[in-house]
């Protein structure tokens, strides 16, 4: 469904993303791990145009969206929600999925898009709870589930997930993943998420990259990620590093 | 029948979009890690970001047998030894010895191929295998055993030899598949004859050949001895042992998996890449290999590689089932002899390099090994007990260096081509 090939970026003189070559298939969920600062941001970003290619080419649905807006990206069905819950604050919770909904409006009408918000609510029961209430007010996870519910008003193909766990407690941090997998699950959407809680990602991701200064290193299935001893030592925090040599 | 039908059908631009990912990463891993790699990759200028194609695939310099053995034992290892799980020492000789490791992860995708290669062999969930390889000398047997536990198949790990019981477990035991060389199958054939046990009363079905070559008439034997449908499968030791390529039953050619392997084929002489089609020497790529990663490894093979679709519905490409090789390497017995090994062992006894030659033959469908020693001033005694002590060092030497009985000849000069030390009168087609 998304391809990326050979794709370089850079931050001014800054060579960030160097030749990488990624693919998500229809109805995967396919996790990103990396450190701080290796590119994962990035690449979203390059995916969903925020951020210009430098080299290279992207494809979605077989079609090339390279040097395309995020305008028309997001009409084609890519969706990305940022890091670091980017809402509305001084807004309605309804107001803000109105927000995400102004494609439905304008293409469909204020009927489908009450109905599609009255759906959202249906997947987020809390939101419902909390229309009336500025985003502001919300707590963090309820905050993020605003932003992925904002995201999916616009009934997108690829949801694009940068750290939709950061800053929140744990309990809720399942919560967010149990919805990821269900939205895959239930509604066969299709997710390239960022993580930096590698086990959570690759627990209800089917593949996985691994990707170091902006390159990938690695490239395998979930559980066989979950097992390779680089990955447990740098992302899983498991085993201390111990003198070899 | 298939595995994992959603890799083995994909179509081949996602074979391509695959390929490319999991190369670059391979190339990005190894020139961290590999002394070896970084150091060749930098004689010719490529870093690994430089590779936009499979295609610059060719940019690399290739590596063989030589370097791995350079490299012993740990240096061609691209994770440390903690993180390997299993090593291979298969074929090992001490003039040229490679060692070959596996991660968790690597043995997990040898399963996974091999579960590919069984099922496409017509190997289920309710057939008993029986693998009648030996394991240690050569790795296949492993292989065969983790990826029948994958489908779920009952396994008999049995070993090749003792050829009249593996015949009555066979039989009592209701095997339904046979992995073997050809020559144990064509073994167990014969044992069943003495016996007087009809392959009508065996449960038997499907077969797995490989580990020497085999050709169509012993295909044919095969078939009609032991009621199977026998199927070929490749690979070596360097990269797994089987799980590499292997027939699908349209028997038409054998399917690499593309998924973790890139072929190429290039003119064993100029090394030159060559169109699809034409026969040549096989040069493989691992790309999902954590600890062993091979860059362009020369396997010695000639085949050809066919693109074009194939009836039983994978996509993955075909290689022609292989008979020859592009070095003086003979393969007998399911183990590979270079003239090397055997010039050595000559030397160490005479003491000097006297002529040789390798007389391979194949008498009641078991392969023989000859070697003829031209008789010269270093070897020539006048005195007949002197000889034949000489005669017996010497088959002792070679057979010690080659783990088996071979047969040895000293001959007059001129009784053979001495540029010519392979002589392979086995026929294949």
């Amino acid at each position: 469904m998304l391809r990326l090939v050979n794709v370089n970026s850079y931050y001014s003189l800054v060579h960030v993303l160097k030749n990488v070559s990624i693919h998500v298939n229809e109805g995967e969920i396919v996790s990103m791990l990396g450190a701080n600062g290796a590119g994962k941001t990035t690449m979203l970003r390059t995916i969903s145009g925020l951020q210009p290619v430098y080299s290279g080419q992207v494809y979605f649905n077989g079609q090339e969206i390279t040097h395309m807006n995020p305008e028309k990206l997001v009409e084609m069905g890519i969706a990305h929600v940022s890091e670091g819950r980017q809402i509305f604050q001084p807004m309605s919770v309804h107001d803000n999925l109105e927000l995400g909904g102004h494609l439905i409006y304008k293409r469909y009408g204020r009927k489908t898009l009450k109905a599609d918000i009255e759906k959202i609510f249906g997947l987020f029961p809390i939101l419902r709870q909390r229309r009336q209430q500025y985003a502001g007010t919300l707590s963090g996870g309820e905050q993020q589930m605003l932003a992925i519910a904002m995201a999916l008003m616009a009934r997108p193909r690829l949801l694009l997930l940068d750290e939709p766990s950061m800053g929140l407690a744990p309990m809720v941090v399942k919560e967010i993943f149990r919805l990821i997998a269900d939205l895959q699950k239930e509604r066969g959407l299709t997710v390239l998420l960022i993580e930096q809680n590698a086990r959570a990602a690759l627990k209800i991701a089917c593949r996985g990259y691994v990707i170091e200064t902006g390159r990938i290193v690695l490239e395998e299935e979930a559980g066989e990620l979950l097992v390779n001893q680089e990955v447990k030592r740098a992302y899983l925090g498991k085993e201390q590093r111990e003198i070899w040599e | 029948m298939y595995w994992n039908e959603r890799i083995e059908c994909m179509d081949r631009e996602e074979i391509e979009q695959v390929q490319l990912e999991k190369l670059q990463a391979t190339l990005n891993r190894v020139y961290k890690n590999v002394r070896h790699y970084r150091k060749v990759f930098r004689e010719v200028d490529f870093m690994p970001e430089d590779l936009r194609s499979i295609e610059d695939i060719r940019k690399l310099p290739f590596i063989t047998r030589r370097d791995l053995s350079r490299n012993y034992p740990y240096e061609m290892f691209a994770v440390s030894l903690r993180e390997v799980v299993r090593l291979h020492t298969a074929s090992f000789n001490f003039d040229d010895p490679v060692v070959i490791g596996f991660t968790e992860n690597d043995i997990h995708d040898w399963a996974e191929l091999m579960a590919r290669n069984l099922t496409a062999a017509g190997v289920g969930k309710d057939d008993v295998v029986q693998i009648a390889l030996t394991f240690g000398i050569i790795t296949g047997p492993f292989g065969v055993q983790v990826g029948a536990e994958k489908i779920g198949a009952s396994v008999i790990p049995i070993s090749a030899g003792r050829l009249y019981q593996q015949v009555k477990i066979m039989r009592d035991f209701r095997t339904t598949t046979l992995v073997s060389t050809p020559t144990v199958a064509l073994g167990l054939a014969r044992a069943m004859a003495e016996m007087d046990i009809d392959a009508n009363s065996l449960a038997l079905k499907n077969g797995i050949f490989g580990s020497e070559p085999w050709s169509a008439d012993t295909r044919d034997a095969l078939e009609t001895a032991l009621h199977v449908s026998a199927m070929d499968t490749y690979g070596l030791t360097e990269i797994f042992g089987p799980g590499v390529a292997w027939e699908c039953p349209e028997k038409n050619g054998l399917h690499i998996a593309e998924d973790h392997f890139i072929p190429e084929v290039v003119d064993p002489h100029t090394l030159e890449p060559l169109p699809p089609g034409s026969e040549g020497e096989l040069v493989l790529t691992t790309i999902a290999k954590e600890a062993f990663p091979l860059i362009r490894f020369r396997t010695g093979d000639l085949t050809r590689i066919d693109y074009s679709p194939c009836a039983c519905g994978r996509t993955h490409c075909r290689i022609s089932r292989i008979f020859k090789r592009s070095d003086e390497v003979i393969v007998i017995k399911g183990a590979s002899i270079a003239p090397e090994q055997v010039g050595q062992a000559i030397a160490r006894v005479s003491g000097g390099q006297p002529n040789f030659q390798l007389v391979v033959t194949r008498e009641a469908d078991a392969d023989q090994l000859l070697v003829m020693v031209e008789i010269s001033d270093i070897n020539f005694f006048d005195e007949m007990k002197k000889q034949r002590r000489f005669v017996e060092r010497l088959h002792q030497e070679i057979s010690e260096a080659l783990g088996w009985e071979v047969a040895v000849r000293l001959v007059e000069p001129g009784t053979f081509d001495p540029q010519r030390r392979v002589l392979d009168k086995r026929e294949y087609i």
